[in-house]
């Protein structure tokens, strides 16, 4: 017999599949884009500006090797002076949610905390997806509006 | 005693025909639980195990978290 100790939050936490009521329900991991643009801590802002515009994103999360996340590129950072390093224009350590955690919830948080993007990590502090507020908005939207008329109407 | 494993050894087992057991309360398990697991609550577990278990196939077991 073996015994999995970390147990259901972990592989929740890891963004792995599950089964059950909540599974039907649109959570943080899976509304997170998954191609936001990356960098990584040595390269030149100029640069991943450019990159980061290209692709049609404001925003950019900063990785090390093991796409463990160290930082964020807001519109704000990106325009600061093209010679800095990534890791003197980063917003450091931002606040990183589990792709567990339920819509709702992020919608809610996001909405009251102003915060335009949350990137979406495992337990381990990989990138999942970044979470954008307006996608979350309209992904809680849509479930409370779903769910409004599977039950008759009725909240 | 049943020997600790992480999720990539959970993953390798259940792929080889391993059962998964979740022991936690029914309504958790019913909201959440790792794909293709049965539920036996703790206080189930050893009155079931025996019929509810292949006892040719490895079985994995697990709650919530550690703490």
């Amino acid at each position: 017999m073996f015994d999995y100790e970390d147990g259901k939050l972990d592989w929740l936490a890891a963004g792995l599949p599950s089964e059950g009521t909540n599974a039907q329900r649109p959570r943080a991991g899976d509304v997170a884009r998954k191609d936001v643009p990356t960098c990584r801590l040595d390269e030149r802002l100029g640069d991943v500006m450019d990159r980061t515009r290209e692709a049609g994103w404001d925003a950019c999360v900063v990785l090390n090797e093991e796409r463990v996340v160290f930082g964020l590129l807001r519109s704000k950072e990106l325009e600061a002076s093209p010679d800095l390093r990534i890791e003197e224009a980063m917003r450091p350590g931002p606040s990183t949610f589990r792709p567990f955690v339920s819509i709702e919830e992020m919608a809610a948080f996001m909405m009251e905390h102003d915060l335009e993007s949350s990137p979406i990590t495992t337990s381990d502090g990989r990138l999942v997806g970044l979470l954008r507020r307006e996608d979350a908005a309209k992904a809680a939207s849509e479930l409370h509006e779903r769910e409004h008329h599977s039950n008759g109407g009725r909240t | 005693m049943p020997r600790p494993i992480d999720r990539h050894e959970v993953r390798r087992l259940v792929d080889g025909g391993a059962q998964l057991v979740d022991v936690l309360p029914a309504n958790e398990y019913e909201e959440d639980h790792l794909p293709g697991a049965i539920n036996m609550p703790l206080r189930r577990l050893e009155k079931e195990a025996r019929s509810a278990l292949d006892p040719g196939r490895p079985v994995v077991v697990y709650c919530s978290d550690s703490a």
